[in-house]
């Protein structure tokens, strides 16, 4: 299963990202004349897409079909062929009640991260909003600084949790909680959160203070006249217009927590995964390469797969339809 | 509805730009005043002060018996039409228009019958279910206008409504305007650069410059008597014609060229001279004239403006379409017509002769839009 985070990355603004929703849904109905182009050779437009095509096929479809593949095989562990088993790897994995907790707590764990980097990243959003509105050097520098924090970002969540020397283990110390980072399951599960959660809100800042910071001034000072609740001018004007951020960072979220944690999740389990909780995507890596049960772990991801696809149309069904693109 | 009192109001932006300096203006009840001036002379400020969307520097404004100068916008019981709209994108219409009153805790059967009231004052009832991005420009600037009107508040401000609109859009909606404002008595401050909107809206025009009050005065007032030269160029279309001269006795020097008074006006040499257009006419003989060297003619069907120069200054005169059109030409002007203004200061000197012709008290209205 693989994921490309570059994908968003190529669209820095969230009105471009609401507009590549759109665009991708609406496109064969209405061709954009005016961005029309034509070529001399019918070949060239397939050449330039080619290379595109190459790494969606050799790191998407390729591996994917592999998957789907060779979950229906059991892998003789030494490597000495494999037999086809029929459906036997889904239903063994989807009896165990190992996978089912795990599965509920990478629901849990999806959920919290997404909402609370979500929430916090917005919150400070609209409070940097109200400062660096109209001083554009401010602006740069502030998006600038957060713009190279998430990978030192995710390094100094990591070291705040270290069993040594991490300062928040020492503060969890002060207040009698004895931290045990990587022993103790929930409070692993507590760093992982954390790390996860704090690593992601740089990224949604930026999304959602250049979201704002696209709110026409005018519809704000309107709003500043019809209503005088800041509180309510925000849930009723503010948000409904951050509105195709917000969806776009949704599914990135969504994404983020399920597959992008892994090397989170890695750092803090260190290999004893037994007592530690693990999210599905960590349970594939571990059977499969740890495990060397190719079947089971490829049965996995295939169900995995199956997950994000149907959240990603509920997502699309349900909640775009009431998101407002301007 | 309300009388304004704005009392030596200043705004100092930071960084020290004085955009508005100690502006005072009284505003009775149900009046429609016009802030009219260039670009840049501190209209919007000013309006947005009022508005509560800029903080007042100094001074006071007053709406009702309140100052409100540290109250909320919202508190304000002011309702204002911005220039581009400032629709709420993701409301219908009739939600933008009740928004306002939603949130101030109006009941639902009050909202309806003001939404539907404003509607159909406006002509808006078959889009209240649409967004706004499905309305034209016109449209767009009916629904804010209503979105102010539901409110029923003291007074309205208007920061420039119709300068998006086209030409033919602009001036039937300025008349809707007008009449929608006098049915209201509402209470109105409007700013526009454009004189022309200036003139047709105003019940007294306040004609602002770098900050600064120029002139407050009813549009013809203004028009007939303008304070400054600045005043004087700025309203009316075309723009008085202002030429240098000298007086010397009972005549007017503009270099070789010669024009009797009569009369011997009470003020010195220097001074600039101000001719309206319309005031020139070709001279008979018998009549002392000016001599105007023609450059090109603009034709406007009813008049047509001869532009050209006299003493290698420049003069625009408005003339019948029937009169021939030579190389140069006569012109006069009676001497009750000209206008006066300090050569240095660029001031109006007051009445030069006791009649100017024009009965400032008992002018009727309606030839304003005669004259225009
Ligand atoms: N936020 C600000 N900071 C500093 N100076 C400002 C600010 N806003 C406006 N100004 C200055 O104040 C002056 C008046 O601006 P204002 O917007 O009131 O002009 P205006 O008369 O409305 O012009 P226009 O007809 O172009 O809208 C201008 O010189 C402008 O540069
Ligand atoms: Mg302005």
């Amino acid at each position: 299963m693989t994921h490309a985070p570059s994908l968003s990355a190529t669209n820095p603004t969230p009105t471009s990202a609401g507009g590549f929703f759109r665009r991708f849904r609406s496109a064969p109905s209405e061709p954009d004349a005016a961005k029309r182009v034509q070529f001399n050779s019918p070949l060239l437009p397939y050449l330039f897409l080619a290379p595109q095509m190459a790494i969606i096929f050799i790191f998407f479809y390729w591996p994917s079909v592999q998957a789907i593949q060779s979950s229906f095989y059991l892998e003789d562990p030494f490597g000495f062929g494999s037999t086809f088993v029929g459906m036997a790897n889904y239903t063994d994995v989807l009896k165990s009640g190992e996978y089912l907790s795990i599965a509920r707590f990478t629901a849990v764990f999806t959920a919290l991260v997404t909402f609370f980097s979500l929430a916090i990243g917005l919150l400070l959003a609209v409070k940097a909003d109200g400062i660096i509105r109209g001083n554009a050097t401010y602006k740069t520098l502030l998006i600038w600084v957060y713009a190279i924090a998430p990978p030192v970002a995710g390094l100094m969540g990591m070291m705040m949790f270290d069993q040594h020397i991490g300062p928040l283990v020492k503060v969890a110390a002060f207040f009698g909680w004895n931290m045990q980072v990587g022993l103790n399951y929930n409070d692993t599960a507590f760093a992982m959160i954390v790390v996860s959660v704090w690593k992601q809100i740089p990224y949604n800042f930026i999304f959602f203070l250049s979201g704002l910071q696209g709110i026409p001034v005018p519809v704000r000072e309107a709003a500043l006249m019809d209503c005088r609740s800041g509180l309510r001018r925000f849930w009723t004007v503010i948000l409904p217009l951050l509105a195709p951020t917000a969806f776009f960072l949704l599914i990135i979220n969504t994404t983020y927590a399920l597959f992008d944690t892994f090397g989170v999740i890695d750092v803090m389990v260190k290999d004893k995964a037994a007592n530690n909780p693990i999210t599905l995507v960590y349970k594939v890596y571990m059977d499969g390469f740890r495990g060397n049960d190719l079947g089971g772990s490829s049965a996995q991801s295939v169900i995995l797969m199956i997950i994000v696809f149907v959240l990603t149309i509920f997502q699309f069904r349900f909640i775009e339809r009431r998101v407002h693109y301007n | 509805m309300a009388a304004i009192n704005i009392t030596n109001v200043s705004k100092i932006y930071a960084g020290g730009v004085e955009a508005v300096k100690s502006v005072s203006i009284d505003i009775a009840d149900g009046e429609f005043i016009v802030l009219v001036g260039p670009s840049g002379c501190g209209k919007s400020t000013l309006l947005r002060m009022v508005a509560g969307l800029e903080a007042i520097s100094k001074g006071t404004v007053e709406i009702g018996d309140r100052v409100i100068n540290d109250i909320e916008p919202a508190e304000r019981d002011i309702a204002m039409v911005f220039q581009n709209y400032a629709l709420y994108p993701h409301m219908t219409v009739y939600n933008n228009l009740a928004y306002g009153l939603k949130n101030r805790g109006t009941p639902k059967a009050e909202i309806d019958a003001r939404v539907a009231e404003a509607a159909r004052m406006l002509e808006i009832e078959q889009y209240l279910s649409r967004k706004p991005r499905a309305l034209s420009g016109g449209q767009r600037q009916r629904v804010a206008m209503g979105r102010a009107i539901v409110r029923k508040p003291a007074a309205f401000l208007f920061d420039e409504p119709l300068s998006n609109l086209d030409a033919k859009l602009r001036v039937s909606m300025r008349g809707e305007i007008k009449q929608l404002q006098k049915r209201l008595g509402t209470t109105s401050l409007y700013v526009t650069h454009d004189q022309l909107e200036a003139m047709t809206l105003a019940d007294r025009l306040v004609v602002l410059n770098g900050g600064q009050i120029e002139q407050i005065g009813r549009p013809l007032d203004v028009y007939h008597t303008p304070a400054s030269t600045f005043v004087a160029s700025f309203i009316g279309s075309p723009a008085m014609n202002l030429l240098r001269g000298t007086r010397e006795g009972t005549q007017l020097h503009f270099g070789s060229q010669v024009l009797d008074l009569g009369r011997a006006p009470a003020f010195p040499g220097q001074i600039t001279v101000g001719m309206r257009a319309e005031d020139l006419r070709v001279a008979t003989s018998g009549d002392q004239s000016l001599t105007m060297k023609v450059d090109y003619i603009e034709e406007l069907g009813a008049q047509r403006l001869v532009h050209g120069t006299v003493d290698g200054k420049k003069l625009t005169a408005s003339l019948s379409p029937e009169i021939d059109i030579g190389e140069t030409m006569a012109l006069t002007i009676a001497p009750e017509r000209l206008h006066f203004f300090d050569a240095d200061t660029g001031k109006r000197f007051g009445q030069p002769f006791a009649n100017t012709g024009y009965d400032r008290l008992s002018a009727p209205a309606i030839k304003l839009e005669a004259a225009l």
